[in-house]
């Protein structure tokens, strides 16, 4: 066997590793929010929204794109870091948004960490219940806690000091909107170094096959507690931004429908490729304003025939029906 | 005297009336070629299971290096370096070869955890996995999805991973199951080929493969080892002929 493997054909690993490196089309990518800045100047409100979507849709990606765990509880975290963001100028008078973010990181930390245990108890149905679960409880405490969260009325007194003491957030959104798209970027980098590493190479083998990995060495919980908790710590950031941006924490942050919109969201765009998140919230969240126009009275009936249309035709989404459309007309054009 | 690689004493497991394992107490030298043969439904999967850690003893120890794992959950018994292959193929579907081996060998580096610097910065893990599919004969599929190879390839795949672990004791459960016969004569290469020091138990049910592997014998039926002897004794021997019958003849 060694005597015959000098002539055996050696093993191209520079496609493994060269799987890091950028490539144009995300470069290409990244400059749609610059352009929407100059094309959409009177809509940053609604491109403020996309941006802080999508880094709530990239955190579910973590946790189910890539590590394979479905969730219909995801907004706990989003509301955990929107309440947190808020009650740091609202009671502790600290106005700086960083500081914010990082509060609302760490809160969702924690409750990603703390609920990682009862979601890891059950598989299948019983996790996905066990989330919904979560979700609910946490909506009802926000909406019992009135005094502390402001109910219904909504949180008031989130008065935001200027990110970095330079920037003021103005009335045309136009801090918020470079301030959202910033943050996002910033953690879109975190996560698409997560989702490369080792780890996440982990996380995309237990998400295919979670049953062979101890016979690997791997202890499956204890990495899908990371991811769980990475995932809530993300979701906690997007949370932040919303009500850093709007200046106000709406109960409706906690709520089962945004928990199941982010979930349509990412199935749109493609999960477990990074870019799906982002392209799928983008898609929805135009598709929504577009047909809020249109038909005021049956724009969720056309939204809701699109996204069947979508899920029939491209099952694992937007991204995943262009790579294949993609692989195609590469085949035919290598045919002679 | 060294410890044994890999020793059992009186092990059993019964689910509900029914004995899988009975009473196995089953010694294997450092370095030894042992192979576990008997017919369908004697236990061997079940014995298999339990020295893996994969199912719990009812009663009954096992000793890994002279070290009693019995307690032990399944990765930490892989980390102490017993490793196996499945009898039905349980690979990661969409990922490459190279990927698979990759994340075997990084698991057994300890950098499996690591969350910051992509994979392919890992250029002495990746280099690693390349020399162990070069040696299974697998350099030009490395960068195909395991899915669409064939399937006696896919068998090869499992034995990379789990040489990739670096195992002191290798678990082969019926390695040739479902691969063409064109292409287990590399299969038995791979397996002539295995390191040394590494002690092998194979489980198999093609009779020529295991006479011209092992070193010794086992043979279990009914959940209890009823012989064991060289392949030399064991190929002549009435109870083998017996067990076998309506199973083929057995080749020397």
């Amino acid at each position: 066997m060694t005597d015959l493997s000098a002539s055996l054909p050696a093993v191209d690993t520079g496609p493994l590793k060269r799987a890091a490196r950028w490539r144009p089309a995300e470069f290409g990518f990244w400059l749609l929010p610059v352009a929407g800045w100059f094309l959409f100047p009177d809509d940053l409100a609604l491109l403020t929204q996309i941006a802080i979507t999508a880094l709530f849709a990239l955190s579910l990606d973590i946790v189910l794109g890539y590590a394979g765990m479905i969730t219909l509880g995801h907004a706990a975290f989003f509301g955990l870091g929107a309440y947190a963001a808020g009650m740091m100028p609202a009671y502790l008078g600290i106005g700086d948004p960083l500081l914010g973010l990082l509060a609302a990181a760490l809160v969702a930390g924690l409750g990603g960490f703390g609920t990682s245990f009862l979601v890891l108890r059950g598989t299948g149905l019983t996790r996905l219940m066990v989330t919904v679960g979560i979700g609910m409880m946490l909506y009802e405490a926000a909406n019992k806690a009135s005094g502390f969260t402001g109910g219904v009325d909504g949180l008031p007194g989130v008065d935001m000091a200027p990110v970095l003491g330079l920037f003021e957030f103005d009335l045309y959104g136009q801090t918020a909107y470079i301030y959202a798209v910033v943050v996002l970027f910033g953690m879109f980098l975190i996560a698409r170094r997560i989702v490369m590493s080792p780890f996440g190479l982990s996380l995309k083998a237990i998400h295919q096959n979670d049953t062979r990995m101890p016979a690997l060495g791997v202890s499956v919980n204890s990495r899908l507690r990371v991811a769980w908790t990475l995932g809530a710590v993300f979701a906690g950031v997007a949370g932040a931004l919303l009500t850093q941006t709007t200046q106000f924490v709406a109960l409706d942050v906690l709520g089962f429908s945004r928990s199941a919109e982010v979930l349509l969201i990412l199935i749109l765009g493609g999960a477990g490729r990074l870019y799906g998140a982002l392209v799928g919230t983008i898609a929805f969240l135009l598709l929504h304003h577009v047909l809020a126009g249109l038909d005021p009275e049956y724009w969720q009936l056309w939204i809701g025939l699109i996204l069947i249309g979508v899920v029939l035709f491209a099952r694992d989404g937007i991204l995943g029906g262009l790579a294949r459309l993609g692989a195609r007309l590469h085949l035919r054009r290598a045919r002679p | 005297m060294t410890a044994p690689a890999l020793e059992t004493r009186g092990l059993a497991r019964t689910f509900g009336s029914f004995v899988a394992t009975n009473n196995v107490s089953l010694t294997i030298a450092p370095g030894a070629r042992h192979a576990l043969i008997g017919p369908n439904g004697a236990g061997k999967t079940t014995l298999i299971n339990l020295l893996t850690g994969f199912l719990e003893p009812t009663r009954g120890q096992v000793f890994l290096m002279g070290e009693d794992v019995t307690a032990l959950s399944q990765s930490r018994r892989v980390r102490k370096g017993l490793a196996r292959t499945f009898q039905i193929n349980r690979l990661f579907a969409d990922l490459t070869v190279l990927e698979t081996v990759t994340l075997a060998v990084g698991e057994r580096a300890g950098i499996g955890r690591r969350f910051w610097r992509p994979v392919g910065a890992h250029g002495e893990v990746i280099d690693a996995a390349a020399r162990i599919i070069t040696d299974l004969h697998l350099g030009e599929v490395a960068n195909s999805r395991v899915k669409d190879l064939a399937y006696g390839r896919q068998r090869l795949v499992e034995i990379a991973l789990a040489l990739a672990m670096q195992p002191k004791v290798l678990l082969l459960d019926e390695p040739a199951a479902g691969v063409p016969t064109s292409e287990s004569r590399q299969l038995f290469e791979t397996l002539a080929g295995l390191p040394a020091d590494v002690t092998v138990l194979l489980i198999e049910h093609d009779m020529d493969l295991v006479f011209r592997f092992a070193e010794r014998i086992s043979v279990l039926v009914a959940g209890s080892i009823l012989i064991e002897d060289t392949p030399a004794v064991l190929a002549d021997h009435p109870l083998v002929r017996e067990v076998y019958l309506g199973e083929g003849a057995v080749h020397g």
